[in-house]
């Protein structure tokens, strides 16, 4: 929604500026169409006097230009009963013919030249005109902070970063984030946990500003808000586990190349805005509207850094397998993103490995110590093969499900290793599975993705929580508008 | 391209109208701007003998066994005991289990264990 726009008066309206050369080139072709058809209304932008021939209106707060979508001066448009029927801008001679319907018009000139950037596209100014025209229903309460206030400082003190500055969310900053969404503002997108409070896209917005989000992330942070806070992903729990756990993000799709996503060298580390941002508006979203504050609600004993942001994208197009979206059902070509409830990532070093059995069970070995090498069945992990090993399996034909099956093959144990007790451990499996042979991980607990730099025999693991209904599921969620 | 002498200070002047100079800067609230509710604590009961005392295992394991001998304890001084559990402990207690022991219980004890 839009503030009222100014009329159009009938006729030609043509919208200029002193500033733009191609405006100074048309300025005689304005006195011809005043004087053929004495209809022609111009609006000036910048000089009240410019073009003095015509006499101008100034439109000096933007408000003609930003209603009628200027992009470029000079902009022609034809209307007819008060709309507007045709537009051209820039000096296309036939298009200003054709529309004034005078046949000679500039025929001095030549047949084209460009046009100038409208001044209400400025980037410097654009963000103030949408805030001041557009009547958008953002309802936030306002804070002001005094002249005096270090509005940096001011928001630690107030309780709402995760220990890293913020970006201060002004009502411009909100409405650009906004626009990077076709989510109407108060749309809930899900109830936050702990508080259990609605959450709409406007508080998202908020958040994702504070984050350091550019607005074409926005479809992502709502996507994984939507995964992360709903009982099967359990938002609550991974809050208030004594665990180290937070929601890890695995994004999938042409979108993440769109966005700038990392999937390549340092995945996992710093450096990439869109993986750094989106993560950081989750756990920002949660922390502020959801009301989960370590110390409070959120109970880990050590947590991980990634708590701060941990999102990444797969490398889809290095993959020698399917990719984790379309695994999970996502139809291809799709951005979808996957939340798991994950630790920090660890290495697994194997440099010497060049059969894809020997990598196998190097991957398995350190797989085993998920969380305890006693412990199987009830935590999950992420794998997260780079392209040196991929190579191996790749030369060999080895794809997702074999590497999969490979792994639940070579990480059966038998209970009699595992119970409670055994190789003086007290920790471990109740002693009445002690005759069963067992997996390290349930069907689907490896979640299988290809990330990473092109050199670096490694890979990484990342294990998780409680798995199933008494902890957290994997969650998967299309990315939307 | 030939400009007037003045052009950019009107460039300029459009800009001060829409960038005022910087005083305190106002932002959108981030949280969820709800103030929680307060409430009073009741009165603690001066003997639990005759109150019907709901024990709620969270399912963590040995919750049952710390709770077995509170059980006992509060028998032994004249309490009724009811047993509850949440399904799983990662997550809130059910709507409906809250209600189940709010109507049934006078005073209720909720166990942590590991």
């Amino acid at each position: 929604m839009s503030s009222v726009a100014p009329d159009l008066p009938n006729g030609f309206v043509v919208i200029v500026k002193r500033e733009c050369a191609t405006c100074q080139m048309v300025e005689p072709i304005l006195s011809h169409i005043a004087s053929a058809t004495n209809s022609l209304t111009v609006y000036t932008q910048d000089d009240p006097t410019f073009p003095s021939s015509v006499s101008p209106i100034h439109d000096e707060d933007l408000s003609v230009s930003w209603h009628y979508d200027i992009d470029t001066v000079p902009t022609l448009i034809k209307v007819v009963n008060g709309k507007e029927v045709e537009r051209t801008f820039g000096w296309k001679a036939t298009d200003w013919q054709r529309i004034t319907g005078i046949a000679d018009l500039g025929a001095d000139l030549p047949a084209m030249r460009p046009g100038c950037g409208s001044m209400s596209v400025d980037p410097d100014i654009v963000d103030k005109l949408r805030a001041k025209f557009t009547d958008s229903p953002v309802i936030a309460r306002t804070v002001e902070f005094s002249a005096a206030e270090d509005e940096f400082e001011a928001m630690y003190a107030r309780g709402w970063t995760d220990g890293l500055p913020v970006i201060p969310p002004t009502r411009e900053r909100v409405l650009r984030m906004l626009t990077g969404t076709t989510r109407h503002p108060q749309d809930v997108i899900a109830i936050a946990p702990p508080d259990l409070v609605e959450l709409t896209v406007e508080k998202i917005a908020i958040n994702a500003v504070m984050a350091g989000c550019l607005p074409e992330y926005m479809p992502w942070v709502i996507a994984a808000l939507e995964a992360v806070c709903n009982d099967q992903f359990n938002m609550h729990g991974v809050l208030a586990t004594t665990m180290p756990v937070g929601p890890v993000i695995i994004c999938n799709g042409p979108g993440t190349r769109a966005i700038g996503m990392n999937s390549g060298i340092n995945a996992f580390g710093q450096g990439n805005r869109a993986n750094n941002t989106i993560g950081r508006a989750v756990q920002l979203t949660i922390r502020n509207v959801g009301g989960g504050r370590p110390g409070e609600v959120d109970r880990a004993t050590h947590g991980n850094p990634g708590k701060i942001s941990f999102c990444f994208a797969e490398d889809e197009e290095g993959s020698p397998f399917t990719s984790l979206a379309t695994e999970r059902g996502v139809p291809l070509g799709q951005n979808a993103i996957t939340v798991f409830a994950g630790e920090g990532p660890r290495c697994v070093v194997d440099q010497l490995a060049r059969t894809p059995e020997e990598l196998t069970n190097s991957l398995v070995a350190s797989l085993q110590t998920v969380h305890h090498p006693k412990l199987v069945i009830g935590f999950d992990a992420i794998l997260t093969i780079s392209p040196d090993h991929g190579r191996v399996y790749a030369e060999a034909g080895w794809d997702r499900e074999r590497l999969i099956a490979e792994i639940t093959e070579r990480s059966l144990t038998h209970g009699s290793e595992l119970v409670r007790g055994a190789r003086d451990m007290a920790e471990g499996i109740p002693p009445h599975l002690k005759d069963a042979t067992l997996p390290k991980f349930r069907p689907g607990g490896v979640l299988l993705t290809y990330a990473g730099g092109g050199a670096g025999l490694f890979s990484s693991i990342v294990a998780g929580w409680a798995n199933g209904a008494i902890g957290s599921d994997p969650v998967t969620r299309i990315v939307g508008s | 391209m030939v400009q007037s002498a003045q052009t950019p200070s009107l460039v300029s002047s459009a800009r001060d109208i829409l960038i005022p100079m910087a005083t305190g800067i106002t932002i959108l609230d981030p949280t969820n701007e709800s103030t929680p509710a307060v409430r009073q604590l009741l009165a603690r009961p001066a003997s639990v003998k005759g109150l019907t005392v709901g024990l709620l295992d969270i399912s963590k394991p040995r919750g049952n066994v710390f709770l077995n001998r509170i059980e006992e304890l509060l028998t032994e001084r004249g309490a009724k005991v009811l047993r509850f559990s949440k399904p799983t402990f990662t997550k809130p207690a059910p709507v409906d289990l809250r209600q189940e022991i709010a109507t049934q219980c006078n005073l209720v004890i909720e166990a942590l264990a590991d």
